[in-house]
């Protein structure tokens, strides 16, 4: 069975490699997909969209309708994590190991034992795999706010430079979930909770399609940003600059709660309780 | 395009995607497949695709390796066949 499965593998590969002696050459220009559309792309879009970044200009616009189901399908693998993996009751493990922040030392609580509410001087730690490194927690500190400048940056800048919605908003999720790895995961939670990221997630999906609604209601097609000009005060090319900023900040709101949710989800066997 | 470049970094893909497939062990499975990622995204970007280079930095080599890390954690690193 393994043997054959290595025929058929090698064979389609060979019927891959061999159909590829058919395709136009890299960057050849009379090849078929740079006929169509591609030089009205070109020649158009800082005209009508006044987008200097052709990319953004084409996910965002031109194929709006593409980047609203990727949204949407980003939303649906998060909500399928959490349905999958959560666990709804609060199951709390039967050990707990605390640390004594003075001294090091680490001790470990029974289910049996009564816990006080508020430890001053312990911390709670995983079960699993806690090491005491002060330089990696120290570093990853410093490092989180830039991230999250970085990704706000990726956002705002994506007309202009490569970047946009979902880079920006994986930059953001990829922040807190750096948190969760080299603290622990009730950190990351405790700063953004599950309920954060339930609402985040809808409402970046949300801003999408309501935007292009909102077009729908002003008379104009779905996701023709044109007719935001009426609402911004500002010619219709300058509006479809502001709405392609606007879908973005959705996407990105909506890639950053999913990529935290499903991070969490998975690390935690949807406990929410100890991590990575 | 300098080709010896690319003819480097093809190669790299190849030797990271087979490893990732035979490997027994999940762990380096899932580090070899962050690294085939990466090893796209530097493709991408000799190709002058910035954007996409960008998405597989982010999203294939930066978080999916993460979420298969944390899989193998919570599940089991060696594989059965």
């Amino acid at each position: 069975m393994r043997i054959l499965g290595i025929i058929v593998v090698i064979l389609t590969g060979a019927l891959l490699i061999y159909a590829m002696g058919d395709f136009p050459s890299w960057a050849n220009p009379v090849s078929p997909a740079h006929n169509h559309v591609s030089p009205r792309y070109i020649e158009k879009s800082m005209e009508e969209t006044s987008v200097p970044n052709i990319v953004t200009a084409v996910l965002a616009d031109y194929r709006g309708y593409d980047t609203m189901f990727e949204t949407t399908v980003i939303f649906g693998a998060g909500v399928v994590c959490f349905f999958l993996l959560r666990i709804p009751r609060k199951d709390e493990p039967t050990v707990r190991r605390y640390r004594h922040t003075l001294t090091g030392m680490t001790i470990r609580v029974k289910e049996t034992r009564k816990i006080p509410p508020v430890l001053e001087e312990f911390e709670r730690i995983d079960t699993l795999w806690a090491p005491h490194d002060l330089i990696i927690k120290t570093a990853c500190r410093i490092l989180v706010p830039f991230l999250q400048l970085f990704g706000l940056y990726v956002i705002a800048h994506g007309h202009h430079s490569p970047g946009g919605g979902f880079q920006g908003g994986v930059i953001l999720g990829a922040s807190m979930i750096l948190l969760a790895i080299s603290h622990d995961l009730r950190t990351a939670i405790g700063r953004m909770s599950e309920r954060v990221h339930a609402i985040l997630c809808p409402v970046g999906v949300f801003i999408y399609a309501g935007t292009g609604a909102l077009c729908l209601l002003l008379g104009f097609n779905f996701l023709d940003y044109g007719a935001l000009a009426g609402i911004l005060h500002v010619d219709p090319v300058t509006a479809r600059s502001h709405g392609i900023l606007i879908v973005e900040i959705g996407v990105g709101l909506a890639v950053m709660a999913t990529m935290i949710w499903i991070y969490n989800n998975i690390s935690s066997k949807g406990r929410y309780d100890e991590g990575l | 395009m300098i080709w010896q470049l690319d003819i480097a970094i093809l190669t790299l893909v190849v030797v990271a995607a087979v490893g990732a497939i035979t490997i027994k062990d999940l762990l380096g499975s899932a580090i070899l497949f962050g690294a085939y990622s990466f090893m796209m995204c530097l493709l991408w970007s000799i190709m002058g695709a910035v954007d996409v280079a960008f998405t597989e930095a982010s999203v294939g080599a930066g978080v999916s390796t993460v979420f298969f890390v944390a899989a193998v954690f919570r599940t089991t690193r060696r594989t059965k066949d």
